[in-house]
């Protein structure tokens, strides 16, 4: 097997202290899916510890035995020194363990403070909650993350962007002694990024251990002291960040040396400028988020809409799609007005739109060929179901894209984060959308994953379709776009048709 | 739910235990309970009293089939007794009566009167629909508003009054034996025989149906979806509020017709006379394992549920009880199959 690695040296850096996690020689199947073989894994005090590896690694599975999610498993766990077995997170956050899953879990109905707070409120004598005292501690720790709203906003009417940063503020700031961050950046804005990064330095300085999960391998190497590498439900390299660099980090994912895998960081653009247009959304504006917003998609071209959290893309991906009320402004399709009063009408007319959050576009429970399947039914009959078939299309759909594990009726929670992505992405593909809207495409993607996402976008876009990217990574604006809009504060700040474009011109238009 | 055993499907035994035992559960609590009364009473475990449970829960489960589409959904619908109490005393409203029963009413020909009856009960049924879709009051709130509104037009029609007679044809379906199921003979020589009344062919009818909607038809998977995640579907480009509309529309549509037959059923039509309806049919589908949160179960569950509930009814009537203690031992067994379904939807969750 892999050799123990850097691990030797970490005695002579922590002196006596014990690390704050230890596993020696973890296991766990789910049902017949292994998801990790023989790991041994490490957290020391005051130390960073960077996760990366390829959609269905095995990193979420790993982190939830730490946070007692799993509680069976083969293997040993020592937290600072003592042998555990959690039976269940209460055992682990009792045990100073906090963990922010992949997967927002903020509550949408309650509010800020409460969020902040969550099954920890104060009190005071009594018993009685502290209610002023807790909204005055949560302004004060969101603040510390560079936020600054109202503690008694209701927090599913914020931008998943700050729902996130209030996430993370319930778990950096509960007093847990290991803390891990499972994709905790994937909805955040470079400068967001940026105050996270100022807050976990923070809690390092006194002498936490933090666990930071990314397919971001810039982030990585910023934050971290050490970076284990998975690949196939194994540890493959656990090394200090001074001797490694993100080719070599590609190249223990991938298990070969790192080929051209790098994202883009200029884009040479391409508009089709003589070809009409297919659709026209004009001066766009709901007169909270959205104050004027006009973009033209044409046939065969891929529009890349790229702006900081806020800037009101979310918002518009979704007027488009008839899911968000405009008050000022007109849509038409094919020169047809197009002001779709619901998503139903939308899809019918030929639009096609995937979420930036998994959560809202598909069934957990459910088995993935009816997640992939339900977008198209009608297609397939218009009134009976044809289960058969359904199954046939997600199982083309499952090599095409290459979702791992290739099986049309496990349910779909039970696939890693990335591999839930492109289902959600698989449902429109069946049928040729007209227009189709994707927000944050690659959003918690592995690199390979991000190619074949990559690719399939492009193909599609070469076949006809017209394609509508929204983004806040520069990176996957410039890889895909042939022309792009920068939103910043509900209105398009910039139009870029042709030339190179860099991610400084991008950062700097936003 | 899912037919053809393809060899890829992925298999983790605690998932698949977890969703079995939404089914399970109740299948046990039915068997265990049939085995009590059936061992501690003599009068239980007999053909004749088989099919008497299934008539005394027919009329419920006509409701409850609607109210399965209406739970996988996530909602909930507290007019289905109320209005099956108007909709019955519609149609009598629309038919002749005797000269005794002071009535105020409009005899109509008895095909003119079911249908016009059947139209008060999609009225019903649209303008809860109405109110949720397009206003957006919650279920829970505009079907009590619809409970009361019901409640009032029984009011007005009869005035405290009953009246007794109904079109021919529902007459039949409440009241009449379909057919009989011979028993052998007695010591007299006289042959014995079991009469099996339309409601259960009815009740059978809408059991068979239902499940065929919701298992083999596009908008059956919708149902399920939408229960599943609402935000969902709608992504998906759903129509959320058209399957919510009909799912309500449908569950008026089952209370009406199951009030038709009640009435001639019970062979009177007045005020109050559905009450215990409401908590009986809900209670059917929460007990045979529909899950409150939406998404799973189904018509199968339905009926397992009605059948705890019928035989909790009636074997309770074959051993020497307080009437009054049979109201707390029913409550009790409610109470522990809302503790089930609500755990099992916790255990899914883990595994
Ligand atoms: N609850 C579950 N039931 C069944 N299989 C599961 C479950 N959770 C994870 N798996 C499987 O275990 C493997 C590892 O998944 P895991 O979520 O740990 O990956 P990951 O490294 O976090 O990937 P990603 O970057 O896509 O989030 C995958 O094959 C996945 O399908
Ligand atoms: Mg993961």
């Amino acid at each position: 097997m892999i050799q123990p690695l850097a691990d030797a040296t970490q005695d002579t850096i922590n002196g006596e202290q014990s690390p704050l996690i230890e596993l020696t020689d973890v296991s766990k199947s789910f049902g017949g899916v292994v998801a990790l073989e023989h790991v041994d894994f490490s957290v020391r005090p005051g130390e960073i510890h960077g996760l990366v590896g390829e959609n269905g690694a095995g990193k979420s599975t790993l982190m939830k035995i730490i946070a007692g999610v799993h509680a069976s498993y083969e293997g040993e766990m020592r937290v600072e020194g003592k042998p555990v077995q959690f039976r269940s997170a209460r055992d682990a956050i009792a045990a100073g363990i906090g963990m922010v899953h992949q997967e927002l879990s903020v509550v949408p109905d309650l509010t800020v403070a409460e969020n902040v707070f969550l099954g920890v409120q104060p009190v005071k004598a009594g018993g009685i909650i502290d209610w002023s005292g807790m909204k005055s501690q949560a302004r004060g720790l969101i603040a510390s993350l560079g936020l600054d709203l109202d503690p008694n906003t209701r927090v599913g009417s914020l931008p998943v962007g700050v729902q996130q940063l209030i996430e993370l503020s319930r778990v950096l700031f509960s007093g847990a002694r290991t803390i891990i961050l499972d994709e905790p950046t994937s909805a955040l804005s470079p400068p967001e990024v940026a105050r996270l990064f100022v807050a976990l330095r923070k809690l390092r300085a006194e002498g936490k251990g933090l666990i930071f999960i990314s397919h971001f391998l810039d982030d990585v190497l910023e934050i971290s002291d050490r970076v284990t590498v998975f690949r196939n439900s194994r540890r493959v390299a656990t090394e200090p960040r001074a001797s490694l660099d993100k080719d070599k980090i590609i190249g223990h994912m991938i298990g070969r040396g790192s080929a051209e895998m790098h994202m883009g960081e200029t884009a040479t653009l391409n508009a089709r400028r003589d070809e009409p247009a297919l659709l026209t959304a004009r001066d766009i504006a709901d007169g909270r988020s959205l104050n004027g917003v006009s973009v033209e998609l044409k046939r065969g071209e891929i529009t890349g809409m790229y702006g900081f959290m806020g800037s009101g893309l979310v918002e518009f991906a979704r007027a488009l799609f008839g899911r968000h009320g405009f008050t000022r402004g007109d849509i038409t399709l094919e020169g047809k007005p197009a002001h779709f009063r619901s998503t139903a009408a939308a899809r019918k007319a030929g639009l096609a739109f995937v979420p930036e959050n998994r959560g809202m576009m598909l069934f957990r429970t459910e088995p993935v060929y009816k997640n992939v399947s339900i977008a198209m039914l009608d297609r397939i009959h218009k009134l009976l179901l044809k289960p058969q078939e359904e199954r046939a299309v997600a199982k083309h759909h499952i090599k095409d894209l290459q979702i791992r594990p290739p099986l049309t009726d496990i349910p779909l929670g039970s696939l890693s984060g990335g591999n839930q992505q492109k289902v959600a992405l698989a449902k429109w593909l069946t049928n040729m959308p007209k227009i189709l809207i994707l927000s944050e495409p690659t959003r918690g993607m592995d690199v390979g994953a991000k190619e074949d996402v990559i690719r399939i976008i492009k193909t599609l876009r070469d076949k006809g379709v017209s394609i509508l990217v929204l983004s806040t990574e520069p990176e996957t604006i410039l890889t895909l776009a042939d022309k792009i809009y920068v939103l910043k504060r509900g209105v398009v700040v910039s139009e870029m048709n042709a030339g190179t474009v860099t991610k400084s011109d991008l950062l700097a238009a936003a | 739910m899912s037919s053809a055993p393809t060899a890829d499907k992925g298999f983790n035994p605690k998932q698949v235990f977890a969703d079995k035992l939404r089914t399970i559960a109740p299948l046990l609590t039915l068997v265990a309970l049939v085995v009590f009364f059936s061992s501690t009473t003599t009068t239980f475990a007999t053909m004749d009293n088989a099919v008497n449970i299934i008539r005394q829960m027919s009329i419920t489960g006509i409701i409850a089939v609607g109210l399965t589409f209406v739970i996988l959904t996530a909602e909930i619908d507290l007019s289905v007794a109320a209005v099956a109490n108007a909709v019955g005393i519609t149609v009598a409203y629309f038919t002749l009566q005797p000269d005794y029963v002071n009535i105020a009413n409009i005899p109509l020909n008895g095909w003119i009167a079911i249908v016009l009856t059947l139209l008060s009960a999609l009225a019903f049924g649209l303008i809860t629909a109405f109110g949720m879709t397009k206003i957006g009051i919650p279920s829970f709130i505009m079907t009590l508003a619809i409970m009361q509104i019901a409640n009032g037009v029984s009011a007005l029609l009869v005035r405290g009054q009953i009246a007794y007679i109904y079109p021919d044809f529902i007459t039949t379906l409440g009241s009449k034996t379909a057919f009989q199921i011979p028993l052998g003979v007695d010591e007299a020589g006289k042959a014995l025989f079991i009469p099996v009344g339309w409601t259960i062919i009815v009740c059978l009818l809408f059991f068979i149906v239902g499940h065929f909607v919701l298992t083999y038809t596009r908008f059956g998977r919708y149902v399920y979806m939408v229960g599943g995640n609402r935000e969902a579907a709608e992504f998906s480009g759903v129509n959320v509020k058209l399957i919510i509309g009909s799912v309500m529309v449908i569950s008026a549509l089952c209370s009406g017709i199951a009030g038709m037959l009640g009435v001639a059923y019970f062979g009177s039509a007045q005020q109050n006379q559905f009450d215990t309806y409401l908590l009986d049919a809900i209670a059917a589908v929460v007990v045979g394992g529909t899950s409150l949160f939406g998404g799973k179960g189904g018509i199968g569950n339905t009926i397992i549920g009605l059948l705890v509930l019928g035989v909790v009814n009636n074997g309770l009537d074959h051993i020497q009880m307080d009437s009054f203690q049979k109201i707390l031992i029913r409550g009790l067994i409610l109470l522990a199959a809302l503790v089930i379904n609500v755990y099992v939807e916790k255990f899914r969750e883990r595994v």
